[in-house]
């Protein structure tokens, strides 16, 4: 979050909780033309529950009451919903600014025209490779070039500086010069954020996830490049040494949170999972209410134990890193992080493997809206309207 | 131009802010910069320097006299990330 650092004692005031979140990040759909082997919220096929234009806008309506000043708008691919210039629209006319994140393959010339013409408006690219093949291994074949292209559009129509979202891997670690430097030939800025093994990214975490080396060469990148936008990914990266700039804590239910396609509150958008859940904008309440009532959120801002973390003197700088990356490794929440710089994690992991009797139970995202999984109908109520689309 | 006290100021108009516990939260809508004003009466400070026709006055009418030096450090960065501005 673009945050300047601030004094160590507001970071423990921001642990307690705020009256509306810093940072919203808010799914518009979990329909989606790509299958990226990471997606967090395991996307593809569009709910039917999903939020009405009517709901949607009323989302806004509140985000603006609460002063939320700015919202990071994805899915799901964004773009596919039929009401999405409208909302994002509606958005800026309500001082909401928006921050979306696309893959680029509907951001035509005339949409980026469209979209450089409105203020408070950012996009975000996502990448994840200097090169199609790198890039298309995760995101699929063609997403390199559809990216590319809607790179091209936006320059072409005067947009500024967009900005390239690259989800670091073990195969892209490698090109984090090349991705700068792709970013300066557009004027683009460079953001690079962690991958979780959460939603889809759960079953290629293991081959994705970056080495220790490629860690530490990143972290020592990200120190020589503190113009990089991180969303404050990386904190578990600080127990190298020097922190990282930015909010060294997770956020998660304190300062961040998630909406998701169906108007369900998450903690934070890693971790979409009913353990953390906190409620509906669709309740009693809206959001406002869950936000600041739910019992999940009020247990989120009591003070966390260190647990297994507490002897490592590297706790204050990493704060035990992130909840989600632990919980979908099956790690317990107040041990380390299963990529701790020190080792403690793939300790505690191959711990965890070499104890179990029975096969190792981690708590799975599910298949959710992935095209080939499990329909999300088999398990629950579907609402359908009949009739056009407003 | 460095700050003033001597000078008048106002919240800038591209400024919102919203209050926290803690203080509150500036947000600029122009060059969307998230600032935090890390004590209560640093958010009364800002939305009343408007008002004032020096930002002397303004800080005399809203803060302690021993508090003075920490409050005009605190408006001198909050020129430089734009939540204030010269009027």
């Amino acid at each position: 979050m673009p945050a300047d650092s601030p004094a160590p004692t507001l970071t423990e005031r921001f642990s307690h909780g705020l009256d509306a979140p810093i940072c919203l990040t808010w799914e518009l759909t979990y329909a989606c033309n790509l299958a990226c082997v990471h997606c967090l919220s395991s996307s593809g096929r569009r709910d039917p529950r999903e939020l009405s234009p009517a709901e949607a806008r009323a989302v806004v309506d509140e985000l603006h009451d609460m002063k939320v000043f700015y919202v990071n708008i994805g899915g799901g691919e964004p773009m596919i919903r039929p009401d999405f210039f409208d909302l994002v629209g509606y958005a800026v006319e309500r001082g909401v600014g928006v921050k979306f994140s696309t893959n680029g393959t509907m951001l035509t010339p005339e949409r980026a025209a469209r979209i450089a013409g409105m203020d408070y408006v950012d996009v975000q690219i996502s990448l994840d490779g200097t090169d199609a093949g790198t890039n298309d291994a995760v995101r699929g074949g063609g997403s390199y070039s559809a990216a590319r292209r809607a790179m091209d559009n936006l320059a072409a129509a005067g947009f500024g500086p967009f900005k390239i979202s690259v989800v670091v891997t073990r195969q892209n670690a490698g090109q984090l010069d090349e991705f700068r430097a792709l970013a300066d030939s557009y004027g683009a800025q460079l953001r690079l954020t962690r991958l979780r093994p959460s939603g889809r990214g759960a079953d290629t975490w293991d081959d994705l996830h970056p080495t220790q080396a490629q860690q530490r060469d990143l972290y020592h990148w990200l120190l020589d490049h503190p113009d990089t936008l991180t969303g404050d990914s990386f904190f578990h990266l600080s127990a190298l040494g020097e922190s990282l700039p930015g909010l060294n804590l997770c956020g998660a239910g304190r300062v961040v949170c998630l909406i998701d396609p169906v108007g369900d509150v998450y903690a934070c958008p890693f971790v979409l999972h009913e353990q953390f859940r906190a409620g509906s904008v669709r309740d009693a309440g809206g959001f406002a209410s869950v936000w600041r009532t739910s019992e999940l959120f009020t247990e989120l801002r009591e003070p966390q134990s260190a647990g297994a973390c507490a002897s490592c003197g590297s706790y204050d700088a990493c704060q035990g890193g992130c909840m989600a990356s632990k919980f979908f490794t099956g790690l317990p929440l107040d041990g380390p992080d299963p990529e701790c710089v020190h080792g403690h994690g793939e300790a505690a992991l191959a711990e965890l493997a070499g104890a179990r009797l029975e096969p190792l139970v981690v708590p799975h995202p599910g298949s959710g809206h992935s095209k080939t999984g499990r329909r999300p109908t088999e398990r629950e109520p579907v609402f359908v309207t009949l009739g056009r689309r407003a | 131009m460095p700050f003033d006290t001597a000078q008048a100021y106002e919240k800038h108009p591209k400024v919102a802010i919203r209050r926290e516990a803690f203080g509150g939260l500036a947000y600029h809508y122009g060059n969307r910069r998230l600032t935090f004003l890390k004590a209560p009466p640093l958010v009364d400070l800002v939305e009343a320097l408007g008002g004032f026709p020096s930002a002397a006055e303004a800080i005399d009418a809203h803060v302690r006299p021993d508090r003075r030096p920490v409050y005009e450090k605190a408006l001198a960065g909050l020129l430089d990330s734009e939540v204030i501005r010269a009027r």
